[in-house]
């Protein structure tokens, strides 16, 4: 792995996200304003025929392959989510059941930049695990699906308190599992 | 009387005349009426969960609020989407085809049974709160500490009703495209079948016939092309939910009979791959094949002229179709006992192929609305643009959260229900259907003309930007980490929330300002007629055109 690749986190590539987004979004306004102005005029020579119907289907193609390609190479965390890694830093067990968390020891203690596994058991329902930062701002999560394995490996970039909540609907009785606090990861110095 | 009262009980220079209406045109507006009134459910409920999402309120406590929450979508496509889309295609196949619908009693069953299996459930989720949401992942429908099992089995009853009701339209779309009217000439019934569904064009692909230079003639036309294949998702979609209905009914029977069933007898995570396969079946498909298909017919009647590669758009609605029944997977990214080969080929590669066979679609409708230009800018033409950009503003967004990294950090936020779920539906599917409206008025109602175009034109804008506009902000909120499906109650969001709150009352603006000017134009009493039985007979699809007739003659 490329060592730039330990200093992105979610922010980062939400930002990256947000910036591509808006720029696309902007563009197609653009595109679509500018068409629906020139739809009523004749005063373009450009007519486009089957070599440019061709020339969007390559595009197409290239542009929804190369998005995956893309985020596998650049996202950190990816790699180790599609093929596993035995070598984790540390494991720790939780379970969520009955609306309600049980972390061990109420606080897990977690090293920084080391990759960790977080295995979660559901003792009754599909439920969400979402790590958290203080600006309620997300760091990762996954799904809880009762009777399987639901392992998540991750690596922080920032030490600090981080918040554990159910990021899947679990009936009204479940919209506000939080654990506050349940995470804490030290070791980057920052 | 004042001009004003005349015109809101007669209607706009009393064009409207109920009583020269077809069985088939009543019929039909009868679907738009319904779809409209479930549309304003959906809005007054959306608009109502908005303003929970800035401030919390005590009238929308939260087992009601989920109980809102699990209503909403459900009301908003079967309630509103299916029956504009079904009302309209129940007209248009046999209009299209000059054939006669195979049968008018069962499309008179397919409008009561949704309508009622709607209100069904819909009071049901009301009065006892059940609320497992749309998802009901495995195994929280049959949670009985939570859900009351007789109001859980009313609900999936209502569920059950709208989706016997949907099986009729199925059935009757095929039928009235492969059958043959008593007196006509023996139609090919297989060849039909097969034209319909693309099976010509892909023999004639792997044959290499289907270049320029080749004579590609068909049976059916595009839009009846797309019309069946979004059909077989609608069928595929129905044998799931029915199937998932029955799975849940036993176990609210056997709960009622005090006979608990253990609910891990069901695997979770394989009810959630069956059920989200038969699920996507409407996001990921029918709604993008009859979306596509309606955008062409919209294009050709629109400009006049055929479809640009009209053969290519024909191969992509089945490209489209086939897509569908393999992309479930990109939403059990973050399902981490789920195979990865599945996340990857299912979830992400394929799901990329959405954006090749939409692209296509949204491209050949714009180079065949620039090919007829110059073109009025009529209200026809300016929803369709907003169609196209809602699916080409929603479409990547959520290509985007079908990435395997990206997935883990946008799964269950707010981005997804926003940019992606609510632009799509609302700016896209809605606007598509708003532009069909307006343009098939005229030939529905035997010429009523349009009360107001300022009224069509406040509509336009305020549809456009308050769906875009909510769209975005629920996307920016989701992006900082706030999720859907859930209660804030510390203004965590608050900005956001508030903007986006008035981006959902700029939609309810345009509806209204919609429904005054379809009002003003029929007038209350021919909105009344329009329940009144036709004297004409149902083989006659517009006054003057009985097919069965001249069939015979």
């Amino acid at each position: 792995m490329n060592p730039w690749i330990h200093d992105i986190d979610s922010v980062t590539v939400l930002w990256g996200q947000t910036i591509i987004y808006t720029a696309y979004c902007l563009a197609i306004l653009s595109l679509m304003g500018w068409f629906a102005l020139k739809l009523s005029g004749h005063d373009s020579r450009f007519v486009p025929g089957p070599r440019t119907f061709y020339l969007w289907v390559g595009f197409l193609t290239l542009l929804g392959v190369s998005l995956h390609l893309i985020t596998y190479n650049t996202i950190p965390w990816v790699k180790d989510d599609l093929s596993g890694n035995p070598n984790v830093a540390a494991a720790f067990d939780l379970s969520i059941g009955n609306h309600a968390w049980q972390v061990p020891g109420g606080q897990l203690d977690v090293p920084c930049q080391k990759l960790v596994r977080f295995s979660v058991t559901s003792d009754d329902l599909t439920y969400g695990f979402g790590i958290f930062r203080k600006d309620n701002s997300m760091v990762t999560q996954m799904q809880v699906v009762p009777g399987h394995p639901n392992d998540l490996l991750w690596t922080f970039t920032q030490d600090g308190l981080y918040d554990i909540r159910s990021t899947e609907y679990s009936g009204p009785a479940g919209y506000r599992i939080i654990a506050k606090d349940a995470i804490a990861v030290s070791g980057c110095g920052k | 009387m004042s001009t004003f009262t005349q015109t809101l009980l007669h209607g706009n220079q009393r064009a409207f005349k109920p009583e020269t209406l077809t069985p088939l045109q009543k019929l039909t507006l009868q679907y738009v009426v319904f779809g409209l009134v479930y549309y304003g459910f959906a809005a007054i409920e959306g608009m109502l969960m908005r303003i929970n999402q800035v401030q919390p309120q005590e009238l929308l406590f939260p087992e009601r609020y989920f109980a809102m929450l699990t209503a909403h979508p459900l009301v908003g496509i079967f309630g509103s989407s299916y029956l504009l889309v079904f009302g309209a295609f129940t007209f248009l196949i046999p209009y299209l085809m000059k054939k006669p619908l195979w049968s008018f009693r069962t499309a008179q069953a397919t409008l009561w049974l949704i309508v009622v299996g709607v209100i069904t459930f819909w009071l049901d989720g009301f009065l006892t709160h059940y609320a497992p949401l749309y998802t009901l992942y495995w195994p929280l429908p049959a949670d009985f500490k939570q859900f009351n099992p007789v109001s859980g089995a009313i609900f999936i009853v209502g569920i059950a009703l709208v989706m016997v009701g949907t099986a009729l339209f199925v059935l009757n779309v095929f039928k009235t495209i492969t059958y043959t009217p008593p007196g006509w000439t023996k139609q090919p019934a297989g060849a039909l079948f097969a034209d319909s569904l693309g099976l010509t064009t892909l023999k004639r692909f792997f044959q290499g016939k289907l270049r320029r230079d080749q004579p590609q003639d068909h049976l059916v036309s595009l839009p009846v092309a797309a019309i069946a294949r979004g059909t077989v998702d609608v069928a595929f979609n129905v044998a799931i939910i029915l199937f998932s209905g029955i799975l849940i009914l036993v176990y609210m029977i056997a709960e009622i009979s005090g006979h608990s069933l253990k609910t891990t007898l069901v695997d979770a995570l394989l009810y959630k791959n069956w059920y989200w396969w038969g699920l996507d079946l409407v996001a990921d498909g029918l709604v993008l094949v009859f979306v596509a298909g309606t955008w062409y017919l919209l294009a050709s009647l629109i400009t006049g002229s055929e479809v640009f590669m009209s053969r290519w758009a024909r191969f992509a609605l089945g490209l489209e179709l086939v897509v569908s029944w393999t992309v479930w997977s990109h939403h059990l990214l973050s399902d981490q006992a789920q195979p990865a080969i599945l996340k990857v080929g299912s979830g992400e590669m394929v799901t990329a192929f959405e954006l090749i066979t939409q692209g296509l679609a949204f491209f050949i409708t714009m180079v065949t609305l620039w090919k007829a230009r110059p073109l009025q800018m009529t209200n026809p033409l300016k929803f369709l643009l907003g169609g196209l950009l809602g699916f080409a503003l929603a479409v990547p967004a959520g290509i985007m959260q079908a990435d395997a990294g990206l997935n883990r950090i946008l799964h269950n936020t707010q981005w997804v229900i926003g940019p992606h779920v609510h632009v799509a539906i609302l700016v896209g599917l809605t606007m598509t259907l708003y532009s069909a409206v307006y343009l098939l008025l005229p030939m529905l109602t035997n010429g009523a003309k349009l009360w107001s175009e300022k009224l069509a034109s406040i509509h336009f804008w305020t549809h456009l930007v308050g769906g875009v506009g909510m769209g975005a902000f629920m996307g920016m909120a989701g992006l900082q980490g706030m999720l859907r499906r859930t209660i804030y109650s510390d203004g965590e969001y608050l900005p956001y929330m508030v903007l986006a709150a008035i981006c959902g009352s700029l939609l309810l603006v345009a509806l209204a300002c919609f429904l005054v000017n379809i009002v003003m134009t029929l007038g209350l009493n021919g909105a009344l007629g329009l329940f009144k039985r036709s004297t004409l007979p149902a083989s006659e699809i517009l006054p003057g055109t009985d097919l069965a007739t001249q069939a015979r003659d």
